[in-house]
């Protein structure tokens, strides 16, 4: 019995190695395709490792204002003495939900945006309602650049070189009636060009306000530029509203219409979720969203958390527009 | 099928489930996450969790519709992998959400309702990884085994709703995984019903 099975067994040991080795090369060929298949299906559901960002082209503004910090005679906040975030963060991370609810997507979704022939309707409680073109809105006021920071109400911030000009000059330019209290804005609605606008996602167009004091303050600017040059579609083109100590979502893009109204407008974000998001939105670090922390905010660009500021920082410029009121109410 | 083959498929399930991990490395040590990598890191880590979660739960309606057996032999490694992931997802926000921060870290786990459903599926699983091994299931006995490790579906549910509540507005992906869920535990729920034994026909009331 053992002399066979040793017989069977000597003839079998060529083979069966060759059979095994073949076996495990299969193996280790099946092994790593599915190592690379798998890298390959997480690389398409979740991208940003291989996305670049497209080129994005902006044309120079000439002959733009510059501040610089000052301390002296109070600080008008047209400049903050921290570093910039880079270009490349600013025109590639992006909450603008018409071209698409992935903040990395916005600016690939966003680059052949057209903006030719693009009018603004400043309308409602004024003595000169008026549809401007583009270019006699921008030539209300000559453009400054203001440095400031921008604190989204997803708790991370950013500091953005605009240009633009305080929006109090051109609501000076149509004359408004004592009777406008409020300022209603509007975004373009138009699925073909913003094709966000295709999902029901949020209430479309997009609509913001600001109380008439607030839209007075010089530190809100209608911003038409980044950087020394004109703004990335993805970031507003080619107008956007700015208001440094509200959150970013009050900075409404791509402005198309300027209603001044006597009753409080509703907002987009406070009607999807009147909860979470009020008409003021300003920056408070003491005030949560309900469902995080406005304490602390993640600079982009930079390692570990910064405290957030009180407006943002901007307490020392707007802070009197809202005394006396309950922030914890009016968040 | 035989034991050589089923090892190598458990080879393959480790290796695979390791991928994601080894690209989130490499891409943050090539600064590839984006403009919020610390953001980035959180979300990854979570989706890991619940999409293994989600691969642990579809193993018996696999087995059971294509009648494939073996694939029972990789749920115990399908289920450790989700723990890991969750664990590294609340490091993540531990370390990069709350800067290392103790107390704010509770303090979140506290206010956040988002927050308890997470902290619910994240510690369902530990007891369901502790008892993970050979020797525990003989310990514990295959019917008790089994009734502690139906705390999967708690883990799975908690985590996709932690998922849903997290979204700010798109809540597309967190439906899917809430839909595919609801598929499998659908097939789970109507397994139960069919197999249950009829209830005893009363004596007729004389």
């Amino acid at each position: 019995m053992l002399k066979d099975d040793n017989k069977i067994l000597s003839r079998e040991v060529t083979p069966s190695a060759l059979y095994f080795n073949r076996r495990n090369f299969i193996r280790a060929g099946i092994l790593a395709t599915s190592a690379v298949a798998t890298g390959l299906v997480y690389r398409k559901l979740n991208p940003i490792g291989t996305r670049a960002g497209p080129g994005v082209h902006t044309k120079k503004i000439a002959d733009v204002q510059k501040f610089a910090v000052t301390t002296t005679n109070g600080d008008s906040g047209f400049t903050v003495n921290e570093k910039e975030t880079s270009f490349e963060n600013i025109a590639h991370y992006n909450n603008f939900y018409e071209f698409s609810t992935d903040k990395e997507e916005v600016a690939v979704k966003a680059a052949n945006f057209k903006t030719d022939g693009w009018t603004i309707s400043v309308e409602g409680l004024v003595n000169k309602p008026r549809v401007f073109a583009l270019d006699d809105v921008l030539k209300i006021a000559p453009p400054e650049e203001r440095i400031y920071r921008m604190r989204c109400v997803e708790a991370w911030s950013m500091v953005i070189p605009w240009i633009g000009f305080s929006f109090s000059k051109l609501l000076n330019a149509v004359e408004p009636l004592s009777s406008a209290k409020y300022v209603a804005f509007q975004t373009l609605l138009d699925p073909a060009r913003m094709p966000g606008q295709n999902s029901d996602v949020l209430q479309w167009p997009y609509v913001e306000s600001l109380r008439m004091d607030e839209a007075m303050h010089p530190l809100a600017i209608l911003a038409s530029g980044i950087y020394g040059g004109t703004l990335p579609a993805q970031d507003g083109a080619p107008i956007r509203l700015v208001v440094p100590w509200k959150y970013g979502f009050k900075g409404i893009k791509s402005i198309v219409k300027i209603k001044l109204v006597a009753d409080q407008p509703r907002t987009t974000w406070s009607d999807y979720a009147p909860r979470e998001y009020g008409f003021y939105a300003n920056v408070n670090p003491h005030v949560d969203h309900p469902r995080w922390s406005q304490a602390t905010e993640q600079r982009i660009g930079e390692p570990g958390r910064r405290a957030t500021l009180m407006f943002n920082g901007y307490e020392e410029q707007v802070g009197h527009l809202y005394a006396g009121m309950d922030l914890r109410k009016n968040f | 099928m035989k034991e050589g083959d089923i090892r190598f498929i458990k080879w393959l399930v480790l290796v695979n489930g390791a991928v994601p991990l080894a690209l989130l490395v490499w891409d943050q040590a090539h600064h590839r996450l984006g403009a919020n990598p610390q953001n980035f890191l959180i979300l990854t880590t979570g989706m890991m969790a619940l999409i293994f979660l989600t691969l642990t739960m579809a193993v018996t309606p696999v087995r059971k519709v294509f009648g494939l057996n073996w694939v029972i032999q990789l749920r115990r490694m399908l289920g450790l992998y989700a723990f890991f992931y969750a664990c590294l997802h609340f490091l993540c926000f531990y370390s990069l959400d709350r800067a290392f921060s103790l107390s704010s870290t509770l303090h979140e786990i506290v206010v956040r309702k988002y927050i308890w459903f997470g902290m619910t599926a994240l510690l369902v699983m530990v007891p369901l990884a502790i008892t993970s091994t050979n020797a525990m299931i003989k310990r514990l006995g295959g019917k008790r085994w089994r009734a502690l490790h139906r705390l999967a579906y708690v883990a799975a549910v908690a985590g996709a709703i932690h998922f849903y509540m997290q979204v700010k507005a798109d809540v597309r992906l967190p439906l899917v995984f809430i839909a595919v869920l609801a598929v499998l535990l659908g097939y789970r729920a109507l397994n139960y019903l069919r197999n249950r034994k009829p209830a005893p026909v009363p004596a007729p009331a004389k």
